[in-house]
């Protein structure tokens, strides 16, 4: 109980009144946020769970379903968000070591990729509005409807892709407000732990993305 | 006891109520709805579902009171329809999933782990505000626009049902974040603000239970988020993901639907556990017997739990080896209840025992426990299940397991923490006269349902044959005598929170850290920092006599 009530050293600014030290503050957000990108992880899998089996009722449906897709476009994608994983751990890094100027422009990057990717996301998605590669009902891709439940590979690729459009957007959000603590000296060498988060969040995007390019564009 | 010495004098002949407590440390509504710390949010949990536990239980009157005759008696097929949707979606997403973690593990845990508060207190209030807007929407929903798909939203039905799905599911999902950030919030509290000297092993059973509960509420819960998700979007877009007619695949939603709410019944009955294991030594006056065991079965359950989920689609078409095989899992849930029950009745074993309303509880838990367990066992094998599957005897079944447990639990905590929560006494022996109507009038509510299920009769009807009458009139009967229970709950706890003796700082003698504070508690709880020194529920050192108390 050394340094519970702070009457020895300084308590750190800030330390919240229920913890003991900010070692065991920090801990607790990691775990806290371990968790919820366990609860991510999870919600993502169901809908790897559902691809899962619709690959294996209609195997060749989604061969040739997947080869509709824009190889390039994905590759490119993919290659926008692992670099963007880069640059927002280089920011974490430099908010460690007090490189202020640097770790605002590496988050100004990886805003500038996750914007890259939205927009090329837009690209292919407008393209399947206009071949009417769409899911379920609103399915009418002439070419691809000689094979069993086409729509249902559109369906499983409009929800996951989807479904992780609006976590980068969410992890977008999060760097922004990551970045606006940084500008305004909120974080320091010595308390930096929501940058980290924010970085791990960001890192869950994109690793979802990772699975999701090869399932989708690739196989 | 040699922890700390309690805040003000050691209760006896003079019970004192503090003046300054965390009920009026603060004053005004705002303090209240803005407020960060966790004994005002489990107030205000208790206070809603309670409310929602009023609202569903209005329902489950509606139905039985349409079942009590065989032809149409008070409503129409649509709003019987209805009634039981809004039943068990109130009785299950907003009342029994929250009740006992929302109410007391957010009230007792951090007191029983020494903790100023739990590890991200806004987060808590957020998850409180989530569960308001979840079960607001979800109502009003239900009432306005109506839902008559049962709590399961199975599709087909679900997505083709002319009434409005998909605000319920809206609020559903809502409430499934509120769970998971309870959940979140209470495993970092276990691992972080545990006072010096609380191993793992000294924790309470309590608190266990919680941690096994909030396992599978952060794993578990993001997938029933997906799937009611999934079927909104299907509702009002048609994707066809569960729609065999566009190559989806019905079961599909079952598999998923079932991967979240057979561990849900965990959520619900667990925490309910570990209230028994905490109030067993307490009112046994007895160290708990086999700690260890009653610990470590609990994240047994929790575990075992994730696998079982496919025993509610043996008629679904599901291969017989896939039937075994859930069959065989689920029963190892049983092998962990009983592992759970023979060391509570082995405390009870030459206790000392206290009896008052939270002893007649725990009878009526421990009797609810095992006979809904063994019909659990039973309906779990495959060759019973096909003639069980759908009839009242499942609705007994999981009555008695998941409603006569949770609701047994339930009412353990209100009365073994009423006078820690507000620092008075309720009415010992109006207490055991409510108990007796409650124990009773379940016992009366769901024996006739085994019968009449076991005969045949299928649930989700509104008519029956006239020869199931007799048993839904006796089942109609039991129900009257729960309601008449649960008034007189109402009053004398209401009585109580008026006018109650002062209960001073531990009237029942316990050996919970939570009681070593006032009764109310401080806003900061402990008025010293808590060092622990010794085994959890240490009613006696080895080899020393059980002491009798009277209280």
């Amino acid at each position: 109980m050394s340094s519970s009530d702070g009457s020895h050293a300084p308590r750190h600014p800030h330390l919240a009144g229920h913890f003991d030290t900010i070692e065991k503050q920090d801990y607790a957000a990691r775990l806290g946020m371990w968790l919820f990108l366990g609860t991510e992880v999870l919600l993502f899998a169901g809908l790897f769970l559902g691809y899962t089996v619709y690959r294996h009722f209609y195997h060749e449906t989604f061969h040739h379903c997947s080869r509709a897709l824009s190889l390039n476009l994905g590759a490119t994608n993919t290659v926008i968000l692992i670099t963007s994983s880069l640059f927002v751990a280089v920011a974490y890094w430099a908010v460690k070591v007090n490189k202020k100027g640097f770790a605002l422009f590496m988050l100004a990057l990886t805003i500038l990729c996750a914007i890259a990717f939205l927009c090329i996301k837009y690209v292919e998605y407008r393209h399947k509005f206009q071949v009417g590669e769409l899911p379920g009902k609103f399915f009418h891709a002439e070419e691809l409807m000689q094979y069993p439940a086409a729509n249902m590979y559109f369906t499983i690729y409009f929800l996951t892709t989807g479904l992780h459009a609006f976590h980068v957007i969410v992890g977008m959000s999060v760097l922004i407000w990551v970045a606006k603590g940084i500008w305004k000296g909120r974080y320091t060498p010595d308390y930096y732990v929501p940058v980290e988060l924010g970085a791990l969040y960001w890192h869950l995007v994109d690793l979802v993305w990772i699975f999701l390019f090869p399932l989708l564009y690739l196989i | 006891m040699s922890q700390q010495s309690p805040a003000s004098q050691h209760n006896g002949d003079n019970p004192v109520y503090p003046t300054v407590n965390y009920l009026n440390a603060d004053r005004g509504v705002k303090s209240w709805l803005l407020t960060l710390d966790h004994k005002r949010i489990a107030v205000m949990y208790f206070v809603s579902v309670l409310v929602m536990f009023l609202v569903g239980g209005i329902f489950a009157m509606a139905v039985r009171l349409e079942l009590l005759t065989p032809g149409p008696t008070i409503m129409g097929a649509n709003t019987y329809n209805r009634m039981f949707t809004l039943h068990g979606v109130v009785m299950i997403f907003m009342f029994m999933i929250p009740a006992i973690p929302g109410v007391f593990g957010n009230f007792c845990m951090p007191l029983m782990l020494g903790a100023k508060d739990v590890a991200f207190p806004k987060l808590n209030l957020l998850s409180l505000y989530l569960y308001w807007t979840g079960s607001i929407l979800a109502i009003s929903a239900i009432v306005g626009g109506g839902l008559d798909t049962g709590w399961t939203f199975y599709p087909p039905y679900s997505t083709s049902t002319p009434m409005t799905a998909f605000p319920a599911l809206l609020g559903v999902f809502i409430l499934g974040f509120s769970s998971i950030l309870t959940g979140l919030n209470f495993i970092v509290t276990i691992h972080t603000l545990r006072a010096p000297g609380l191993t793992w092993m000294r924790m309470q059973l309590f608190v266990w239970a919680i941690y096994a509960t909030s396992i599978i509420q952060v794993l578990a819960t993001p997938v029933i988020g997906l799937t009611v998700m999934l079927v909104g979007i299907e509702k009002v877009a048609g994707f066809g993901l569960f729609d065999a007619t566009k190559g989806g695949d019905p079961v599909l939603f079952q598999h998923f639907f079932w991967f979240y709410s057979h561990p849900a019944v965990y959520i619900m009955v667990l925490p309910s556990m570990g209230v028994v294991s905490d109030a067993v030594a307490a009112f046994a006056r007895k160290n708990v017997f086999g700690y260890k065991m009653i610990a470590y079965s609990s994240l047994g359950i929790a575990f075992v739990g994730f696998f079982a989920w496919g025993h509610h689609m043996f008629v679904s078409g599901q291969s017989p080896f896939d039937n075994g095989a859930f069959a065989v899992i689920s029963m190892f849930v049983g092998v962990f209840t009983a592992i759970k029950v023979f060391n509570w009745v082995g405390t009870l074993y030459r206790g000392a025992i206290l009896v008052s309303a939270p002893f007649l509880y725990i009878c009526g838990f421990l009797f609810f426990v095992v006979f809904g367990g063994m019909t659990g066992i039973a309906v779990a094998t495959v060759s019973l299940d096909v003639h069980w599957h759908d009839t009242y005897f499942v609705v007994a079944h999981f009555h008695f397991i998941m409603v006569g447990a949770v609701i047994m639990g339930f009412l353990i905590a209100i009365h073994y923490w009423f006078p820690k929560m507000f620092g008075r006494k309720y009415h010992e022996g109006w207490g055991m006269v409510a108990a007796s109507f409650i124990i009773l009038g379940f016992i009366a509510t769901f024996i006739p349902q085994f019968l009449a299920g076991n005969a045949g009769m299928p649930r989700r009807y509104y008519m029956y044959p006239e020869r199931f009458q007799a048993l839904n009139v006796a089942s109609t009967a039991g129900a009257s005598l729960l309601a008449i229970g649960f008034v007189i709950i109402a009053i004398y706890l209401i009585y109580a929170l008026l006018r109650g003796e002062i209960a001073g700082d531990n009237p029942w003698n316990s050996k919970g850290i939570e009681w070593l504070t006032t009764s109310p508690p401080d806003k900061h709880n402990f008025p010293k920092p808590i060092v622990v020194t010794q085994d959890p529920h240490s009613y006696q050192q080895p080899g020393e006599e059980v002491e009798h108390v009277v209280i």
